[in-house]
């Protein structure tokens, strides 16, 4: 019995050792993380259309991250100035990082993409917008009504005629416009804080100059 | 290798072996019969995802249906519903076996079995409902639905446990080493994984830390444990060399658990994490050439036999699957190759070759072994049994190569700055529908097996008078071909 013994403890100190270096370790590390003062804590509507974009599993085809300039192009491509540091996820629960670039990167899609109106439409009917897209269309986030029973407070979305419903208005349910208000509330282009941790950020020559976010982005995205 | 006491007699020791075969086959063939179920529905929640990248439009007007939820299902139902549930039922059929003692608290194991269903069909439901907890691998909710998969899993994990320590076998064959690491490995990995109280980036080194042990601690230990069980089983020969399955075995559990990491290589956690898990991720090649070698050297010579056994052809194509997605696995973890193959198709080709040729290919295998072992039938049908390998091989063979070329392609396109973004989808768009087809024959695969399956266990004809693919005729003279092994 003694062997069965051994065995377990030895499996069990392994794990152990692998969850002290790569859960408890980082805990300690990251415990006095700086929080930018431009970075603002989640809005009730961003917070909700956050579990929007969760429950829709928005992160399956998106990342939220611009990896380290020193050996990616992430830079380049116009998805942010610099690498995304931890200072840029303190207030999400979880981080949804992503791991897969089927879509383009959003950490900065705020910036690159301002526009509410574009976002709705997106939304409703991407090839709308953006004819080579493989992005699945979301009209369950909206609501089909005929234009009389369209009230004040309804949040009329102006889809291009070729692709809108016959004689029907579409209007933004609540969760479509939380989702778009968190979409916008992703910009993350204040300089990264200082932080006493090693390894992270790139080199400042190897950054791109300020202003060039978007470009490429916005490029491949414009109608 | 049950031989190896000489002082037990034969008829003893056969004796022993069909009191451990009765004692288990109430939850194993549960286990069995619900893993097929959730098999065919994540089959089908696999397939309309992929249609829904070349078909965009397609189902759109329902939420539950919309692609980062039927994709989440498909990956949920599989991991937890197909393959845990097919491992939880090869478990408790193996581990009594091997320590010579029948399985204790058998009722245990079925009521936890069915505590683990119970947990699933909530977490599913959630999910499809739009709430889960926004963690890949992770997604069921964790106060709803996990707590029950916990519960289940530790009800198995104690009868087996109860088993080990009760067993009389002189020593403990290595697979007992990989099922039983397995199970104090999971739940331990599971809750640290499902705690509340990670934020920001934090939180994706724990996401990261449970979903790659979730492969390498629980799926890959159960099924390499099947493994060193079934060659030497159905060749009657024992396995290679005891000292190279120690050194797999201990250095896999060492280095195996600090891989995560290079699932965020150059994204935003502290550098040192991700170089620990790349230089972990290197040190992986120990333990995967001690198994090849292992396995290997037991099978040299004996190769023939894998037309005859249908245990044998599975389980040997899903070793070396393993040895191949875990090399694979360590070059993709340098930072040359990542930049590329990172956040493209490359990883969703690689993870099914370790959850599908590998692991799904060795649970096939050892249900061929261990069913009529449970039911005491002959499978029915030799030529379903045909149609059911050769329609999977085919179709993650289609699958792994067509995703894997549409994910160096994207890769390409995506790290050249001056390619429009999108290059980077129009060149992935062939690879999406030779997914969508490679699906289809996978998924008409699983059918055969669940019909199959479906005949053997209600149908009550008689099963074949021989194992089902024996009458492949010279093979059984031949000096390769020494036996059955059953």
């Amino acid at each position: 019995m003694t062997r069965v013994w051994l065995l377990l403890i030895g499996v069990a100190a392994t794990v152990g050792f692998a969850a002290i270096v790569l859960v408890a370790l980082p805990r300690v590390v990251l415990i006095d993380l700086p929080v930018p003062t431009e970075l603002q804590p989640y809005t009730e509507a961003q917070a909700r259309g956050r579990q929007v974009y969760i429950a829709n599993g928005c992160l399956y085809c998106h990342s939220q991250q611009v990896r380290d300039a020193a050996f990616t192009t992430d830079v380049l491509r116009g998805w942010g100035d610099r690498a995304s540091v931890p200072s840029d996820y303190v207030y999400d629960r979880p981080a949804l990082l992503g791991t897969m670039r089927t879509g383009p990167d959003l950490i900065n899609v705020g910036a690159r993409l301002p526009d509410t109106e574009w976002h709705l439409i997106h939304l409703y009917d991407p090839r709308a917008l953006v004819d080579w897209s493989i992005m699945p269309a979301y009209p369950f986030l909206f609501e089909e009504k005929d234009s009389a029973a369209v009230q004040p407070s309804d949040h009329v979305v102006r889809i291009p005629v070729q692709r809108a419903p016959a004689g029907r208005v579409v209007v933004a349910k609540p969760d479509a416009l939380a989702l778009v208000d968190y979409l916008l509330s992703l910009r993350r282009l204040y300089p990264a804080p200082v932080t006493g941790m090693s390894g992270h950020g790139p080199p400042p020559e190897t950054q791109a100059p300020p202003g060039t976010t978007g470009a490429a982005g916005a490029a491949d995205a414009t109608p | 290798m049950s031989s190896a006491h000489a002082n037990v007699p034969l008829h003893e020791e056969l004796d022993i072996r069909l009191r451990a075969d009765a004692s288990s086959s109430g939850p194993a063939l549960l286990c069995f019969t619900c893993s097929i179920i959730w098999l065919l529905v994540g089959s089908v929640f696999g397939d309309v995802a992929s249609l829904k990248l070349h078909f965009p439009d397609w189902l759109v007007r329902q939420g539950w249906l919309t692609f980062g939820r039927v994709r989440t299902i498909h990956l949920n139902t599989m991991t937890y519903g197909w393959a845990s549930l097919a491992m939880l039922g090869v478990s408790l059929w193996i581990i009594p076996r091997l320590v010579h003692t029948e399985l204790r608290w058998p009722r245990v194991a079925t009521v936890g079995t069915i505590v683990w269903n119970v947990g699933l069909v909530i977490g599913i439901g959630m999910i499809i409902a739009g709430r889960n907890d926004g963690l890949e691998w992770l997604e069921m909710d964790r106060y709803m639905a996990d707590p029950f998969l916990v519960v289940g899993g530790g009800m198995v994990g104690i009868t087996l446990l109860a088993t080990l320590l009760a067993g009389r076998a002189p020593y403990l064959y290595v697979s007992v080493w990989y099922i039983m690491g397995a199970f104090v490995w999971f739940p331990v990995l599971f809750v640290i994984g499902n705690w509340p109280t990670f934020a920001g980036v934090e939180s994706a080194g724990a996401n990261w830390f449970y979903a790659h042990n979730a492969l390498g601690l629980w799926l890959t230990a159960v099924c390499l444990g099947a493994v060193y069980y079934f060659i030497p089983k159905v060749l009657g020969r024992p396995i290679y060399s005891y000292q190279l399955s120690l050194l797999g075995f201990w250095t896999l559990a060492f280095f195996y658990a600090l891989n995560g990491m290079h699932h965020v290589i150059g994204g935003p956690l502290p550098t040192w994490m991700i170089t620990t898990s790349i230089v972990a991720s290197v040190l992986m090649v120990i333990p995967v050439f001690a198994v090849a070698v292992n396995h290997h050297m037991t099978m040299v010579g004996r190769f023939s036999a894998l037309r005859y056994s249908p245990t044998l052809r599975f389980v040997v194509l899903g070793a070396i699957a393993y040895t191949a997605v875990s090399l694979q696995g360590t070059f993709t973890s340098l930072r040359e190759v990542n930049r590329i193959t990172h956040f493209t198709h490359w990883t969703i080709a690689h993870s099914h070759v370790g959850v599908y040729w590998f692991v799904t290919f060795v649970l096939f295998g050892a249900m061929y072994y261990i069913m009529p072992r449970l039911v005491r039938r002959e499978w029915p049908s030799g030529g379903l049994i045909r149609w059911h390998f050769w329609l999977v091989l085919g179709g993650i063979a289609v699958y792994v190569i067509a995703l894997t070329i549409a994910g160096v392609a994207q890769g390409l396109a995506l790290i050249d700055p001056q390619t429009p973004f999108q290059q980077s989808v129009e060149v992935a768009n062939a690879g999406m529908i030779w997914r969508s087809i490679a699906g289809g024959v996978l998924t008409a695969g699983h059918l055969a097996f669940a019909w199959h399956f479906w005949r053997m266990l209600r149908l009550r004809e008689a099963g074949l008078e021989m194992p089902p693919l024996y009458e492949a005729r010279p093979v059984v003279y031949s000096p390769g071909g020494d036996g059955t092994g059953s």
